[in-house]
């Protein structure tokens, strides 16, 4: 056997192959280049998948993230008598309606003393959040001997404050100044001048702007000369854009900055001057903070900021940043764990706004869904998996549940509103309606979840029972049901977390208004989760946006956490028979 | 390699435990082949060799590694992830688990028949038509409805689907499905034709009709075929190799290895002890 | 008063239980092994006896009770007021509010009359509910346990009752559905043909015409703005969105399938495989949400990078987002039938030499044809009917217009905007969401059906 040889004439179709090989070679190449490009396909599609994934976690959790914390001022309060108690009666009653807010507001506005202008000084009460009342509050009346004395409290920030400070409103470039400085005063308009041209860079920016201005009215002006304007419309376009080609010409004239540009602000000698003109070396401005003293300031020792968005395009004005900033470098800004979001209610204000109350109203929904659909959705399978006759009612009963699968889940809203509300004139809002809805809605999935389950469980099991004298029901609840129950519970989970994450229906029923108090039974007005975060995605509130996506964030663990005890469960209680 | 050319070999004497070298040029030889399913040791130190223009076939109780070996000669095991091949396994002396080989080239020069037959769901044509179409070995319609025609006339199949080639290869009788899958592993013109149980699913005429098919086939082709009948075995093919626990015991022309074998498990085996 | 009730509902019921149970034993003397079923089950066929008659006392009596009460509050306003259908559900809601104590603003005397005799009746007809109930649960104990005996079957007639249970629950199943199709088919029948109802459109206005705006209904009287409720522009967008989405999620779901399931290794599909199922447990709210948020914007931005002029609320966001959503529903759909072609086909075509790209587009995938097409239609019908994605992302005005780039609306977003917030139950206007919401759930209907059988027909094919 091993001493065997190849004495035969080559195969005929190895001869033809050899003859063709170059054909044959070339066609293989080609076809492992479409195998290649083929598997390609695929990965791109899988990658696409997965990035769309990642860019759909990372812009969620990058957007509310930041929500989970908070911005507090933490600053030493009198509580004045006065203010607080002026009957000096120390009644609960009156303690609790007292003007906390107002309270707080001048303990702010001490800090401030140069702010004397009416509206300046609501702009700067209006830092604080309505909610900074409820620590004083808290305070006093868990305390009633601390009236008169001082209290160092946390106060939360209104939402535009808390946003400046967590890098939503602007950004702040800082230039130390290169130049000796000085200020013509320290109050008031001044004019301050260096010695080095300080803000020649930002004027250049200025000035290109304005000649580019110059060029659109210029083409303007020709567009609507060519279309037939009279001549003294064109000529008014051809002056305008000459004066802004003559400013942009001269290399030092002075411009001036206005809202719609990004601010300048000047910090020397411990004040701050808003700039509202600028030339190469020397500008004018307003004081927004008091100089020390008028006395010149060497280089380094000042610095240029400039906010990066222009004042008109955000909620936050140079004063406020210059007062927070003051806030913040006297140690005074705090950023705590935002507990209130987990604890209040809905709110008009963002800052104050929390999940609460849908969770609650969420979890009062689950309850009747759960309490429903379980019981309904188990009896049903173990009716049409053990007992139903083959004929065409089963029959029926089974297109139906699978069609009931698909339907889309607004229609199931359209029944909510038709039959519960309008017929049986249940409640509007209420948990009840809306877990009622939704355990229709899941019913069909619990059903096939159940129904899975219980003809997994081997006939064996079923026929030993009989065996031993037991009636059709009692095999089936003694033994076949027992053992289907993990699956059965991993269906359950699986509708319960798709019921936790629906929304249309819910709209339908009107679980949609504004609601501040959290529910305490199935019939109070109430939201769910999914709906608050509609409902918030909707208002124009840059703060609600970060609202949104941080109440995305809690109803993503709460499906994670749901999705994950399914899959335990399997894998737990997974049998091969 | 003939009948004539067995027995002569047989009739010069041989003296060594394995009946006798196959006369002729060698088609595929296997050496010190061993195949692993994860753990378990599916073919153990396996040498054979097989001679052109023959049929061989391989007999053994069932789970005894005869399938798996066959499969190892298209790579047709390359597809389970956990099985592992070592040693040799040459065609026209190329080691055919050498990296450097392509499988698709190969598989395209060893046809291979199912146990159940398995024609695609398509027409009768494109079933045919499949492999010429896919390796590029015809340029035009004409010479891949000669390539069909003539598939099918090999497989003794023409005549009674001449009329419906578009009709689908499912609708067929179980016999004609075979023989059809037999006609779709010949249109690509390989060398060797494996066949795995190829009558298992069919009933004696059906059977019958592959058989003789079987037989014509073996002029132009190397064929390898696995069968639990050992009748069948003895029918068709010339030289028969018995395989046991995932040894090879014994290999010889067929009829020695019936009439008198040299192994006492050989002759448990064909005597019906055991099996 | 349903707590009430409830409650000696469930007193009764426990009595009845542990007075069956007591009357068997004693029947039997003590010997239980005379009795033909164990005591408690002559306790829970008691307990059976007891929960029929007081469950229908239940779901009728209180209902009835309601009904009565709104006739005798009606009655005290003139003829002409019951006869107008909104006035009538509008007084009602008043009546209802003062009776239960809610502060009104304006109280008329008659309103107040009717109040008083509403919480009367209600008052009235729900004790003798609770009486009934009393009567019946307790008479059930005594009829029941008058026929225990030795040779009563008390296991077999609480499993008649079992049984009864256990199809009245597969029953909730057809009842949902008929709800549906009531309330769909009645209001839409109201929509179209109820004489009560102005401004209502007619059949082929509603099917043909080219202008929806319903809005308009509230303030007709405030401008010449024409109230309108032609569907086309809200199918055109539907169709829109829904064919962008099934544009990204066809070949996307298809090929993740196939390369899932042909090509990719153990840990590659160890890490792709959740990551789908994971964007498949992502609730729509989410995904509008990060629609707006994030892809709107961005498709404005490039848009209007490269000259187009894109409006941010562009079908093309939203149809991509929901694209998305669908993509694990059509690969894991589509693994299934791939998966359910048999090895034996892939194995004929390895060996005949194919590559596994030639065996996927010429063997696997005409096998699975039919599987992937029931799988596209199952997910162009759940893309038709997704609500949320649009309601975020795409627009409210009726554009007729086949531009991806430019806002539409779609039949989800009208249902939603006509029925959120206070509606009048008999204006056209909240009657034709209904016949939207007819039109949507008979087109689901309609191609679920047709996808189930398709599957049905390919699952007969291979088993």
């Amino acid at each position: 056997m091993t001493d065997m040889s190849f004495q035969g004439p080559a195969p005929a179709v190895a001869r033809q192959a050899t003859e063709s090989a170059d054909i044959f070679k070339k066609r293989i190449q080609q076809r492992y280049r479409a195998e290649t490009r083929f598997k390609w396909y695929g990965i791109i599609a899988i990658s696409f998948s997965i990035a769309f994934i990642a860019l759909l976690f990372v812009s969620i959790f990058a957007t509310g993230l930041p929500a989970f914390t908070q911005h507090f001022l933490v600053m030493d309060v009198p509580l004045k008598a006065e203010s607080i108690d002026p009957s000096g009666k120390r009644e609960l009653k009156e303690l609790a309606s007292a003007d906390y807010f107002g309270v707080a507001g001048e303990a702010l506005r001490d800090k401030f003393p140069e702010v004397t202008n009416r509206r300046d000084r609501t702009r700067l009460v209006q830092l604080l959040s309505n909610g900074a009342a409820d620590p004083l509050r808290a305070k006093v009346l868990g305390e009633p001997g601390s009236i008169g004395s001082t209290a160092k409290l946390g106060l939360p920030l209104s939402a535009n404050a808390d946003i400046y400070f967590k890098g939503g409103v602007t950004g702040i470039d800082k230039i130390a100044g290169r130049g000796v400085l000085t200020p013509s005063g320290t109050t008031g308009d001044i004019s301050l001048t260096s010695s080095s041209n300080e803000f020649s860079s930002r004027l250049v920016v200025i000035k290109r702007d304005i000649a580019e201005r110059a060029r659109q009215l210029r083409r303007e002006a020709d567009r609507i000369e060519s279309s037939g304007a009279t001549a003294a419309q064109v000529q008014q376009l051809r002056e305008e854009a000459r004066v802004l080609q003559g400013r942009f010409d001269a290399v030092s004239g002075a411009e001036a900055l206005d809202d719609r540009m990004p601010s300048m602000l000047v910090a020397v000698n411990g004040g701050i001057i808003k700039l509202t003109r600028i030339d190469n070396a020397t500008a004018t401005g307003e004081v927004l903070r008091p100089l020390s003293s008028a006395s010149e300031a060497r280089p380094g020792s000042w610095e240029v900021l400039t906010l990066t968005t222009p004042e008109s395009n955000r909620k936050v004005t140079d004063k406020e940043v210059v007062w927070l900033e003051a806030l913040k470098s006297q140690g005074q800004i705090e950023r705590r764990f935002n507990w209130g979001f987990f604890t209040a209610g809905d709110s008009r204000e963002p800052e104050l706004a929390g999940i609460r109350g849908a969770i609650t109203g969420s979890f009062l929904m689950l309850i009747v869904t759960l309490a429903l659909c379980v019981p309904i959705g188990v009896m049903a399978a173990i009716y049409l998996e053990e007992f139903a006759p083959k004929n065409w009612i089963t029959d029926i009963i089974e297109v139906n549940i699978n069609n009931l699968a698909a339907v889309p889940s607004i229609v199931f809203g359209l029944l909510g509103l038709a039959v519960f509300l309008n017929f049986f004139n249940m409640p509007r809002s209420a948990p009840f309606v809306g877990g009622l809805v939704m355990a229709l809605l899941v019913l069909p999935t619990i059903i096939i979840a159940a129904r899975a389950a219980i003809k997994a469980v081997p006939p064996s099991i079923r026929e030993g029972a009989l065996g031993v004298g037991a009636s059709h029901q009692q095999a089936v609840f003694h033994h076949v049901l027992p053992l289907a129950m993990p699956g059965i519970m991993t269906g359950t989970i699986i509708g319960m977390a798709h019921a936790l994450g629906e929304t249309a229906p819910l709209l339908m029923i009107g679980m949609i208004a504004f609601i501040v108090d959290v529910p305490t039974s199935f019939t109070d007005a109430a939201t769910v989760l999914p709906v608050q975060i509609y409902l918030w995605s909707d208002l124009p509130e840059l703060a609600f946006k970060a609202k949104t996506a941080a109440a995305i964030i809690v109803l993503l663990v709460f499906l994670f956490v749901m999705n994950g005890m399914a899959i335990y469960l399997r894998k737990r209680f997974e049998r091969r028979w | 390699m003939t009948m004539e050319a067995a027995t002569a070999t047989l009739t010069a004497g041989n003296d060594r435990p394995v009946h006798s070298a196959p006369q002729g040029p060698i088609k595929i030889q296997a050496r010190d082949v061993n195949v692993y399913y994860g753990d378990k040791h599916a073919i153990k130190h396996l040498d054979v060799d097989i001679p052109q223009h023959s049929v061989m076939a391989f007999i053994g109780p069932s789970g005894c590694g005869k399938s798996t070996f066959l499969r190892c000669i298209n790579r047709m095991n390359d597809t389970i992830p956990i099985c592992r091949v070592t040693g040799k396994i040459e065609i026209d002396r190329r080691d055919i688990y050498d990296p450097s080989l392509d499988v698709v080239q190969l598989r395209a020069h060893i046809g291979m028949v199912f146990q159940k037959p398995n024609p695609f769901p398509k027409s009768i044509y494109d079933n045919v038509a499949y492999g010429p179409k896919i390796h590029g070995l015809a340029r035009t319609k004409s010479e891949i409805d000669a390539i069909v025609e003539s598939s099918l006339r090999k497989a003794g199949l023409w005549e009674e689907v001449k009329d419906r080639l578009a009709e689908s290869g499912t609708g067929l009788s179980g016999g004609q499905q075979q023989r059809l899958c037999i006609a779709r592993a010949i249109a690509v013109s390989p060398d060797v034709i494996l066949m795995d149980e190829p009558c298992s699913a069919l009933d004696p005429i059906a059977t019958a009709k592959v058989e003789e098919l079987i037989d014509e086939l073996k002029s132009n082709y190397t064929i390898i075929i696995v069968t639990h009948s050992m009748q069948q075995a003895a029918r068709v093919s010339q030289r028969t190799a018995f395989f046991h626990l995932g040894t090879l015991v014994e290999e010889g022309p067929t009829d020695v290895i019936f009439s008198t074998p040299k192994d006492k498990r050989t002759n448990d085996y064909i005597t019906g002890r055991f099996g | 008063m349903v707590t009430i009730y409830l409650t000696v509902f469930a007193i009764l019921a426990l009595t009845g239980f542990f007075a069956g149970h007591r009357r068997a034993i004693a029947v039997a003397g003590g010997n239980t092994r005379a009795l033909h079923s164990l005591p408690t089950y002559h306790g829970m066929y008691t307990l059976a006896t007891v929960v029929i008659p007081m469950l229908i006392v239940l779901l009728v009596g209180f209902p009835l009770v309601n009904m009565l009460a709104g006739q005798s509050a009606i009655s005290h306003f003139p003829a002409d007021l019951q006869a107008d259908a909104l006035k009538r559900a509008a007084t009602m809601r008043d009546i209802v509010n003062l009776a239960g104590g809610r502060s009104m603003a304006s109280v008329t005397g008659e309103l107040q009359r009717a109040a008083a005799s509403y919480s009367n009746v209600l008052n009235i007809g729900n004790w003798i509910v609770v009486g009934l109930g009393l009567l019946a649960g307790v008479g059930a104990i005594f009829l029941a346990t008058g026929r225990i005996s030795l040779t009563f079957r008390a296991r077999n007639n609480f499993e008649k009752f079992v049984l009864a249970v256990l199809i009245a629950c597969s029953a909730v199943a057809i009842l949902t559905t008929i709800g549906i199709v009531a309330s769909v088919v009645l209001e839409t029948y109201r929509f179209f043909f109820d004489p009560a109802i102005k401004g209502k459109p007619g059949i082929s206005e509603f099917l043909f015409g080219l202008d929806w705006n319903p809005q308009a209904a509230m303030r007709a009287e405030q401008g010449n703005i024409q109230t309108a409720y032609g569907f086309v522009p809200l199918l055109v967008g539907t169709l829109l969105i829904t064919l962008i989405a099934m544009a990204v999620a066809v070949p996307i779901g298809l090929l993740s399938a196939i390369y899932l399931s042909e090509y990719a290794g153990p840990r590659v599909r160890a890490f792709a495989k959740p990551a789908l199922e994971i964007l498949a447990g992502i609730p729509t709210v989410v995904l509008g949400f990060f629609a707006a948020l994030v892809i709107a914007p961005s498709i404005k931005g490039f848009g209007e990078s490269i000259g187009l002029s894109v409006a941010s609320e562009s079908a093309l966001a939203a149809g991509l987002v929901m694209g998305m959503m669908i993509i694990p529903f059509i690969s894991s759909l589509s693994d299934d039938v791939i998966n359910a072609v048999p090895q034996s086909l892939r194995d004929g075509s390895y060996a005949m030499g194919a590559t596994k790209s030639e065996t996927m587009k010429l063997v696997i995938l005409p096998a699975a044809l039919p599987g992937i097409v029931s799988a596209v239609i199952l997910a162009f019908s759940r893309a038709v009917g997704e609500t949320m994605i649009v309601v975020m992302a795409a627009g409210l005005a009726a554009n007729l217009t086949f531009n991806p780039l430019a806002a539409v609306t779609t039949i989800t977003v009208q249902i939603k905007t006509i029925l959120v917030g206070d509606q009048e139950f008999d204006s056209a206007k909240t009657l034709a969401a209904f016949a939207l919401g007819f039109v949507l759930f008979f087109v689901t209907l309609i191609l679920n059906y047709i996808a189930l059988r398709v599957v049905q027909k390919y699952r007969e094919q291979y088993d």
